[in-house]
């Protein structure tokens, strides 16, 4: 016993002789977490990273089975779910992980706006965050085709479409995207190729990039709890708040075990392009604001189509929301600024809206209604919506 | 060091600069020029099909029914109209590319993805569709649909 500890110690001193952990032994000591009302919110990150992490491990077993190919995805699919031991799980995880780490991705999201942690010198992980958040759709949406199933088909076909629209480099893009001008065998293999490789390293540099900062300034103290006068209490980073951190990751496990377990991912029919759009189709719940938008718009917007007006404005919108930090100069200067929560609570709001219009309600599902003039009888009726 | 040393060296320095800069900027571009040119997708042949023999027969398709078709790579969509009159469109829609349909209980062509309505003439009616469908030429020779592209 005596001289395995020793020898381990002899393994650590070489180690520090070599790669030197002062600064890192120095680093876990100084850092420490402020204790507030809103201290709770301080878990999300973690919470994102860790959902990430398991995103790497059960992509990295699923792409042991997934052959990414028209003639083959769906079959490959079917077997990994249907006779490869635990594939059902791995892929159920997957899925499941996916959609935690969005719905943790926005609250994250929605914490820091309200909470202004985007003020000065904060700007630089505010919009690394941004950019991780813009990732995390793209790794959704690009992920949803690779079963080749129905809706994947048709999603991609509209998600791809939508990229079209935009003025002069739209048509560029989706063909870009598409590998050809139509969703095909084409578009499965960059959107593989994507998922896989391309989207993986980037939010690997972004991550690094937004924890970097994030040592760099610590965490931010709401404006808020900043002004009052009270001494602040805080708790050293190393061991107390990395342990709740790591309850607050298995209770994430737990849910996520139970979610997988108990409704396991849906593989649905395969994509067939010659077969109409199936009834009642849906995107993914974090596109349902995007969805409702497009369908709720007219054909014609003055002179522009309706869906153009749309596309620019998911653009705009997602310019504004990056920026948000050198536009609340109100904030900045360390006053309390309301209009810049009531924007928060709108995007909030907006979201809200567009998910609730998603699950049914007592009376069937919501359908929003036709525009005035339009022929409102021709409204999906509850029973062929929810068919 | 003299003055004209050192203006010498400027210049040499100057020289090496650019030597340098536009080797950098040319191992630049010979990297990124056939990466780009690799990205994008060959041009796949449009479908020359000018029109298309449908693979069932007129009396297959009842009034107030539609069905799709294939029409080269995309899809088409056959429609007999509670008339008993052929048309055929693009099934395409004209808003954000789903596959169309038919829907026999309000007699109009339906998308499902954006609630898109288009009338039996193939105009947008209602819903989010900027554009008409596109319309084929239907002719029955015998027990033969020909479906073929307007001139």
């Amino acid at each position: 016993m005596g001289r395995s500890r020793q020898a381990l110690s002899d393994l650590w001193k070489w180690l520090d002789d070599r790669i030197g952990f002062a600064p890192f032994a120095e680093l876990a000591r100084k850092k420490e977490v402020p204790v507030h009302r809103h201290s709770v919110w301080y878990y999300l990150g973690g919470m994102t990273l860790f959902l990430f992490l398991v995103q790497v491990v059960t992509g990295v077993l699923l792409l042991f089975y997934y052959r990414p190919s028209a003639e083959e995805a769906y079959e490959s699919v079917q077997f990994l779910m249907a006779e490869v031991e635990f594939g059902w799980l791995v892929r159920s995880l997957h899925s499941w992980a996916a959609n935690l780490m969005i719905f943790t991705v926005f609250i994250h999201l929605f914490s820091v706006l309200l909470l202004k942690a985007y003020r000065p010198p904060r700007e630089i992980t505010w919009l690394s965050g941004v950019g991780l958040l813009v990732l995390a759709l793209a790794f959704g949406f690009t992920g949803y085709l690779l079963p080749w199933n129905e809706l994947a088909f048709f999603a991609t076909r509209v998600g791809t479409e939508i990229v079209g629209v935009f003025p002069l480099v739209g048509s560029f893009a989706k063909q870009l995207l598409r590998g050809g001008e139509d969703v095909s065998g084409a578009t499965l293999t960059r959107f593989y190729a994507i998922h896989v490789a391309i989207l993986p390293s980037i939010t690997v540099l972004l991550i690094g990039l937004h924890l970097f900062m994030v040592q760099r300034h610590g965490m931010s103290i709401p404006p808020d709890v900043a002004e009052k006068r009270e001494t602040r209490r805080s708790l050293p980073f190393v061991p107390n708040f990395l342990l709740r951190d790591l309850v607050g990751w298995l209770a994430a496990l737990g849910v996520l075990a139970a979610l997988a377990a108990f409704v396991p991912a849906e593989l649905g029919t395969k994509a067939d392009p010659f077969a109409p759009a199936p009834i009642g189709i849906k995107p993914e719940w974090y596109f349902m604001f995007m969805f409702h938008t497009l369908k709720l718009l007219p054909s014609h917007i003055l002179v522009f189509e309706g869906e153009v007006v749309g596309a620019m404005a998911f653009a705009l919108a997602g310019l504004l929301l990056l920026i948000i930090p050198f536009l609340d100069r109100g904030s900045a200067r360390g006053e309390r600024s309301h209009l810049f929560t009531w924007i928060g609570v709108g995007i909030i709001a907006d979201g809200g809206a567009a998910l609730a219009a998603r699950f049914p309600t007592p009376l069937g599902s919501w359908t929003p209604p036709t525009p005035a003039g339009q022929l409102s009888h021709m409204r999906d009726d509850v029973g062929h919506n929810g068919t | 060091m003299s003055g004209a040393s050192q203006s010498g060296g400027a210049s040499r320095r100057r020289f090496v600069n650019w030597i340098l800069g536009t080797g950098v900027g040319g191992i630049l571009l010979a990297i990124f020029y056939p990466v780009t040119r690799y990205l994008i997708p060959p041009a796949s042949a449009e479908s020359a099909a000018s029109s298309v023999v449908l693979p069932f027969a007129p009396e297959e398709i009842a009034p107030n029914n539609g069905r799709l078709f294939r029409f080269g790579n995309r899809a088409g969509i056959l429609v007999r109209t509670p008339d008993g009159e052929l048309r055929a469109f693009s099934a395409v829609c004209s808003h954000l590319e789903c596959t169309v349909q038919y829907r026999d209980d309000i007699s109009r062509i339906w998308c499902a993805c954006h609630n898109g309505h288009f009338d039996l003439s193939g105009r947008n009616v209602a819903g989010p569709p900027p554009r008409p469908l596109d319309a084929f030429e239907v002719n029955v020779r015998g027990d033969q649909i020909v479906v073929s592209r307007g001139a």
